[in-house]
């Protein structure tokens, strides 16, 4: 046999069996991977210049009352950069790619109108209320869902404004004079570092539950953010998958009609 | 079918039957384990390993990345880059600095006074012995009429007050009120040449010393302090006299003066030499 005619035969039926439909643009994958190894080098050196200060309060003020935790540095193991020095170069050269690919990422959206599959509409909240029930088991079935759940949509919302708070309150605490009224902005120099340790926070919260999420329930999705290609078989509503749950269902489905 | 099919489809009529029939060939020769035990070539697992591959070699140099991660921080290409990125932010910082930006202390905030953090770099507290003879500041290096000022000398020159926020490189900030004489002041008064673009700040405590650039030791709140909440410096706090300004981090204001330089190139400075960024700018 003609070895042509049988390769074309099988590809046509392996590929009915892998369906990818192209779900992130080149752009949102670079900028979302950047922005991880970025963001995460920004947390690191950013709580090993916290921890050469691990407190809030002015000189001789009293402790800071948004902080309880006032003179517990961040575990070293969190930090990064050999000494405050060496971790402040980092802070301040990571922060460029991290700001750039911020602005490639959100111009990208506005501009290629993906920004659509994350701009909250009315029916949001009820929905984000059925992804909450279904996760509590209150409910059976997964809710109907585009892209995004309506808990993934908010968090994927909101991501930019945080970090837009971030670099902000950064800009104010590096530059207190130069830029004296950014730093009036967030309330003085001691109110604009907390903003940007609380806003990190927020972020870092963010992020954790993302990357517990995506192992947990929808690990096929890292597939759309490295090659672009999602498999609808395989996504949480068609698995009904919650945390751990539901995880293989349809792997190894061969019906030819893909649910929905 | 769906778009992406289309997209396969059409890419792989663009192969011709000859290319395929090689490189299915050179797959099947190179790569037996994807020829299964009754002859059959499963072209998608061919297809699959080469996006698998391309996956598991670039998962493991993210991996490899991830793991020297630890090393990385201190890594010397690291450093370099890093340094690089340090002398373009100090572009940014030079072209940000403006002299009408002046720091006012929080009106509603109270001054640290003995809370005040002091350091020095010797191990005690550095004093001008008497044996050392009189304590006076030199003006020298790129001025028409080179000083050596006395302490008196020094508070019978223009005074200036301000309440302002000292900013530490650590990350904590404090209020204090400083006495002392512009540095701008001592400029004009020892007839700095234009050609000035840096200016040393020296000291007795250990060879403590700071360069700055000379449009932040020009700032109107670039001073020589010689008072501290209305009482002459302490020791611990950099008598006889010491440099402030809020313009620039808590380690570029050197205490314990003795000497001002002006110069045409940077000379660094103590903590610089140490890894610090030089600007250091606020």
């Amino acid at each position: 046999m003609p070895l042509g005619a049988l390769m074309t035969e099988t590809t046509v039926v392996t590929e009915s069996e892998r369906p990818g439909i192209p779900r992130h643009h080149w752009i949102v994958r670079l900028s979302h991977w950047v922005n991880a190894i970025a963001f995460t080098i920004m947390v690191g050196s950013g709580l090993r210049i916290f921890n050469a200060y691990p407190a809030f309060h002015r000189k001789g003020d009293a402790a800071f009352p948004l902080w309880p935790f006032e003179g517990t540095p961040a575990p070293a193991w969190l930090t990064f950069g050999t000494f405050l020095g060496n971790a402040r170069m980092w802070h301040f050269a990571m922060m460029w790619v991290l700001v750039a690919t911020g602005l490639l990422y959100v111009g990208f959206i506005y501009l290629h109108g993906e920004w659509r599959d994350l701009l909250p509409r009315r029916g949001d909240p009820r929905d984000a209320w059925e992804m909450i029930r279904f996760y509590t088991l209150a409910r059976k079935d997964h809710p109907r869902q585009g892209k995004h759940n309506a808990l993934q949509k908010v968090t994927y919302f909101l991501m930019p404004f945080v970090g837009l708070v971030i670099v902000l309150s950064g800009i104010a605490i590096w530059k207190p004079v130069s830029l004296g009224w950014i730093t009036a902005l967030f309330g003085g120099f001691v109110w604009a570092r907390w903003w940007h340790f609380a806003a990190m926070l927020v972020l870092v919260g963010m992020s954790v539950v993302h990357v517990f999420m995506v192992i947990s329930v929808d690990p096929y999705s890292i597939r759309s953010m490295v090659t672009g290609g999602y498999n609808p078989r395989l996504s949480p509503e068609a698995r009904n998958a919650r945390p751990f749950s539901g995880l293989f269902r349809n792997l190894f489905r061969t019906s030819e009609t893909p649910p929905r | 079918m769906k778009h992406d099919d289309m997209h396969r489809v059409r890419r792989r009529a663009a192969m011709t039957a000859i290319d395929r029939a090689v490189s299915a060939l050179e797959d099947a020769t190179t790569r037996p384990t994807h020829v299964s035990l009754a002859g059959r070539i499963d072209h998608g697992a061919v297809r699959a390993f080469d996006r698998r591959h391309f996956l598991r070699v670039g998962s493991s140099a993210l991996a490899t990345a991830f793991l020297s991660a630890c090393g990385l921080a201190g890594n010397d290409d690291a450093k370099r880059v890093i340094a690089y990125a340090s002398r373009k932010n100090e572009s940014v910082e030079r072209w940000l600095f403006r002299h009408t930006a002046i720091n006012v202390g929080s009106p509603g905030a109270s001054v640290a006074g003995a809370k005040f953090p002091a350091y020095f770099v010797s191990p005690v507290v550095p004093v001008w012995g008497t044996a050392r003879g009189p304590w006076t500041l030199a003006v020298s290096g790129m001025v028409a009429r080179p000083a050596s000022l006395s302490l008196e000398a020094l508070m019978s020159l223009p005074r200036a007050r301000q309440r302002v926020e000292h900013f530490c490189v650590e990350g904590w900030n404090a209020l204090a009120n400083f006495t002392g004489v512009r540095v701008s002041e001592l400029a004009r008064r020892a007839g700095a040449s234009p050609n000035a673009r840096f200016v040393d700040f020296q000291s007795f405590d250990g060879g403590y010393h700071e360069s700055w650039d000379i449009e932040s030791a020009l700032h109107d709140q670039t001073l020589i302090v010689y008072g501290k909440d209305g009482e002459l410096l302490t020791a611990p706090f950099g008598a006889p006299a010491r440099l402030h300004s809020p313009v620039k981090l808590g380690y570029k204001n050197t205490k314990y003066l003795t000497r001002i330089v002006f110069m045409r190139e940077s000379n660094g400075g103590y903590w610089t030499d140490r890894g610090y960024e030089w600007y250091g700018g606020t």
